[in-house]
C-alpha cells in the first residue's frame, strides 16, 4: 500500500487538466481590459468565495477540522489591515503583512484549540471567532457596531483600485490552489488523509497528527484572512459584525459540501454554482438562505460526496488527483 | 455585586433546560446539534404563532408546542440525522449547521424580523416580584424558570434511573453495539432522545420569550451558551448542565454588570478557563480535583451509577 502511494506520488507530470487551468487563468487575467466594471467586482467577488472554500475544504475536507469560526481569520484579517492602515502602512501593503499576522496569531491558538474534536471544536471556534468580534469593537478605532472605512483607499483611482483588487483576487486563488495541490501530494497532505481515515492507526504509525493538523489550521487562517482583505479592499468599509459573521461560515460550508468535500475540484465547482446561485436568487433574500440551507441539507442527507465526488464515481475522472482517489479510499 | 449573582444564578435555570438537550443528544446519538438554539427559538414562535393564529391561551399554546417540537425531533431523527449518522461525525454537523440556515432564514421569512416577545401575554407575571431583605429584587417569572428546570431535570433524572427506556438510553449512551446485543433497538432509542431533547429546546425558547425579546437570528448565541452550560459542568451529567448554567449566568450578570459586551464575553472567558482545565495534561493535582469531584458527586447521588470516569 506505502510503496503502491509512493510509486504513484513520483508521476509527478503535468496533468491534461492543468492545460485547461492555465488557459482559462490566462483568459481571467485579461478580464479587466474588456470587461465592464460590474462585471469586474462580481469576479473579485467569486475569488473571494473561491478562496474560501478551497481553505474549508483543506480544513473539513482533508485535516477533519470542521471549523464554524472560520469567520475569526476573515474579520480578524480586515481588523489587522484597519489598524496598520491607521499605523501609516500604505493599504496594500498593510493587507499583505496583516494576512502574515493572522497566520502568526493562528499557530498559538491552533495548538490550543485543535486539543479538542470534531462537535468541541466546532463550537469552540466560534466562540472563539465571537470573542475577537467582541474585542475588536472594544477598540474606539472601531467604534463598536459602528465600524470605520478605510479611507486611504481612496487615494488610489477607482478603475486602478477595482481591477488591482481583481488580479490580487486571481493570484491569491490561483497561489492557494498551486500552494494546495502540492500541499496534498506532500508528506503532510498523506499524513492529512490517513489522519482522516482513521487517526488511531495513522498515529500508531507514527504520524505527529497534532503537527499535520496544525499546518493545515495555520494556512486556512492565512487564507481566510487574504479572503477578508480581498473583501476589505472591495467594500472599503469595516464592520465588526459583517465580517466577523457566521454568513462566511455558512457560505463555506455550502460550497464545499455541494461541490465535493474532500475533493480537489469540489469546492471550485462549488463557489461557482454559490456565485451563480447568488446572482439569480439573492434578491429573495432570507428565502434564498433558507433555501441554501435545504439544499446544504439535502446534500448531507443525499449526496454527501457533492457533485464532484458523484462525477468522480460515475465516470473515474478525478481532476488534480492527489494520487489517491475516492474510488480508492473506499477500498476495503 | 450579590444581585448579579442572584440573578445569574436564576439565568442558570434557562441555561440548564437548553443545555440538557443538548447533552442528551451528545450522549445518546453522539453528535452536537448546531441547530439547538434555532430550534429553541421555533419553540418560542410556535408559541407565538399558536396564541395569534389559533387564539389559544398562554399556557394551552404551551402545552401545544411541546409535543408539536417533540414530533419534529421524532421526524428529523429518522428521516435525516439517523441517515447522516452513517456517513462519520462531520455530516450530522453540516446537516444541523444547514438546518439552522433554514430554520433562521425561515423563520425570518413568515414572521418578519421585529423583535417579539411572550411576556405581553403573561399579564403581570412579566413584571411581578419580590422584595427580599439587603435590597434585593427577585423577579417572580425567573424564580418560576429555575424551579421549572430543577423539576425538569428531576424528571429526566427519574426517567433515565427507573424506566425501561432510560436504561436503554444509559446503555444507548455507553455503548451502541453492546446496546443492542443485549436487545436495545438503539434507533428507537436515538429517536425518542431527540424527541425529549427538541421538547427541552422548545421550552427553553418559550422561557427566553417570556424573560426577553427574541429574533429569528438569536438561535445561534444560544447554542452558544447551552454548549458552554454542557462544557463547564461537563459532559454526561445530567446535574452538571445546571451548575455549569448556573456559572455561566452568574459570569454573565457579573459581566453585564461591567457594559453590555462583558456580559457575552465574561462566559466566554469561563468557558476557555474550563476547556483549558480539562484539555490541560492530566497532571496529579487535575486527577486529584476530578476524583474529589467524582465523590461528590456519588455521595449526592448526582450521577447515575457507571458513569464515573476517574478512578481513585
Amino acid at each position: 500500500m506505502l510503496t503502491d502511494i509512493g510509486q504513484r506520488r513520483e508521476r509527478l507530470a503535468i496533468p491534461g487538466e492543468a492545460y485547461a487551468a492555465f488557459a482559462i487563468l490566462a483568459l481571467l487575467i485579461a478580464v479587466p481590459l474588456f470587461a465592464g466594471n460590474a462585471a469586474v467586482d462580481k469576479l473579485t467577488t467569486l475569488f473571494v468565495y473561491l478562496l474560501l472554500a478551497v481553505m474549508w475544504n483543506l480544513l473539513a475536507g482533508y485535516a477533519g477540522i470542521v471549523s464554524v469560526g472560520q469567520q475569526a481569520f476573515f474579520g480578524l484579517g480586515g481588523y489587522f489591515a484597519v489598524r496598520l492602515v491607521e499605523a501609516g502602512l500604505p493599504p496594500y501593503w498593510a493587507f499583505f503583512v496583516g494576512a502574515l499576522g493572522v497566520a502568526i496569531v493562528a499557530i498559538p491558538i491552533s495548538a490550543a484549540i485543535l486539543r479538542l474534536k470534531g462537535g468541541e471544536l466546532a463550537i469552540a471556534l466560534w466562540v472563539l471567532a465571537e470573542v475577537l468580534r467582541l474585542a475588536v469593537m472594544f477598540d474606539p478605532l472601531v467604534q463598536g457596531e459602528t465600524g470605520i472605512s478605510l479611507l486611504a483607499m481612496n487615494s488610489f483611482d477607482p478603475t486602478f483600485r477595482r481591477n488591482l483588487n481583481y488580479w490580487l483576487g486571481l493570484a491569491a486563488v490561483s497561489g492557494m490552489l498551486v500552494a494546495a495541490y502540492f500541499l496534498l501530494r506532500s508528506k503532510i497532505g498523506l499524513s492529512a488523509k490517513a489522519i482522516r481515515d482513521d487517526e488511531e492507526a495513522a498515529k500508531s504509525i507514527g504520524i505527529d497528527a497534532m503537527r499535520v493538523k496544525q499546518v493545515f489550521f495555520v494556512i486556512a487562517a492565512f487564507g481566510c484572512a487574504i479572503a477578508g482583505m480581498i473583501w476589505l479592499a472591495n467594500t472599503i468599509t469595516y464592520q465588526p459584525r459583517t465580517n466577523f459573521g457566521i454568513q462566511w461560515t455558512v457560505f463555506m460550508l455550502f460550497m464545499v459540501l455541494v461541490g465535493g468535500l474532500g475533493t480537489f475540484a469540489g469546492p471550485i465547482v462549488g463557489a461557482v454554482v454559490f456565485f451563480l446561485l447568488q446572482e439569480i436568487f439573492g434578491n429573495y433574500g432570507a428565502w434564498y438562505l433558507a433555501g441554501l440551507g435545504l439544499i446544504a441539507i439535502l446534500f448531507a442527507s443525499m449526496l454527501p460526496g457533492g457533485i464532484m465526488g458523484y462525477v468522480q464515481s460515475k465516470t473515474g475522472f478525478v481532476p488534480f488527483s492527489d494520487g489517491m482517489t475516492q474510488n480508492n479510499r473506499k477500498r476495503p | 455585586m450579590l444581585e448579579a449573582i442572584v440573578q445569574g444564578v436564576l439565568l442558570g435555570g434557562y441555561y440548564a433546560v437548553i443545555a440538557a438537550g443538548l447533552s442528551l443528544m451528545l450522549g445518546v446519538v453522539r453528535f452536537i446539534n448546531l441547530a439547538h438554539g434555532d430550534l429553541a427559538v421555533l419553540g418560542a414562535y410556535l408559541a407565538l404563532a399558536a396564541i395569534a393564529f389559533l387564539g389559544l391561551p398562554v399556557w394551552w399554546a404551551f402545552a401545544l408546542v411541546l409535543p408539536v417540537m417533540a414530533g419534529i425531533g421524532w421526524g428529523l431523527q429518522r428521516f435525516l440525522f439517523a441517515r447522516t449518522l452513517e456517513g462519520g461525525f462531520l455530516l450530522p454537523l453540516l446537516a444541523t449547521f444547514g438546518l439552522g440556515a433554514v430554520l433562521q432564514n425561515g423563520m425570518q421569512g413568515i414572521f418578519g424580523s421585529e423583535t417579539r416577545s411572550l411576556a405581553n401575554y403573561m399579564g403581570n407575571l412579566s413584571w411581578a416580584g419580590w422584595q427580599l431583605p439587603f435590597g434585593l429584587y427577585v423577579g417572580v417569572l425567573p424564580v418560576l424558570t429555575f424551579a421549572a428546570a430543577v423539576i425538569v431535570l428531576g424528571g429526566l433524572q427519574v426517567m433515565l434511573s427507573f424506566t425501561k427506556i432510560g436504561r436503554a438510553m444509559r446503555a444507548t449512551s455507553t455503548d451502541p453495539e453492546a446496546a443492542e446485543l443485549q436487545g436495545v433497538d438503539a434507533r428507537r432509542v436515538q429517536r425518542v432522545a431527540t424527541a425529549i431533547a427538541f421538547m427541552l429546546a422548545g421550552l427553553a425558547g418559550m422561557f427566553l420569550a417570556m424573560r426577553a425579546q427574541v429574533t429569528p437570528y438569536a438561535g445561534p448565541a444560544q447554542l452558544i451558551f447551552a454548549f458552554q452550560a454542557v462544557i463547564i459542568g461537563g459532559i454526561g451529567s445530567l446535574w452538571g448542565t445546571l451548575i455549569g448554567g448556573i456559572a455561566l449566568g452568574v459570569a454573565q450578570s457579573l459581566g453585564a454588570s461591567i457594559s453590555a459586551q462583558w456580559f457575552q464575553l465574561a462566559g466566554h472567558f469561563l468557558f476557555f478557563v474550563v476547556l483549558a482545565i480539562r484539555m490541560s495534561s492530566a497532571g496529579p493535582t487535575r486527577e486529584r480535583v476530578l476524583v474529589w469531584f467524582d465523590r461528590i458527586a456519588d455521595a449526592l447521588r448526582l450521577r447515575t451509577r457507571g458513569e464515573r470516569k476517574h478512578a481513585d
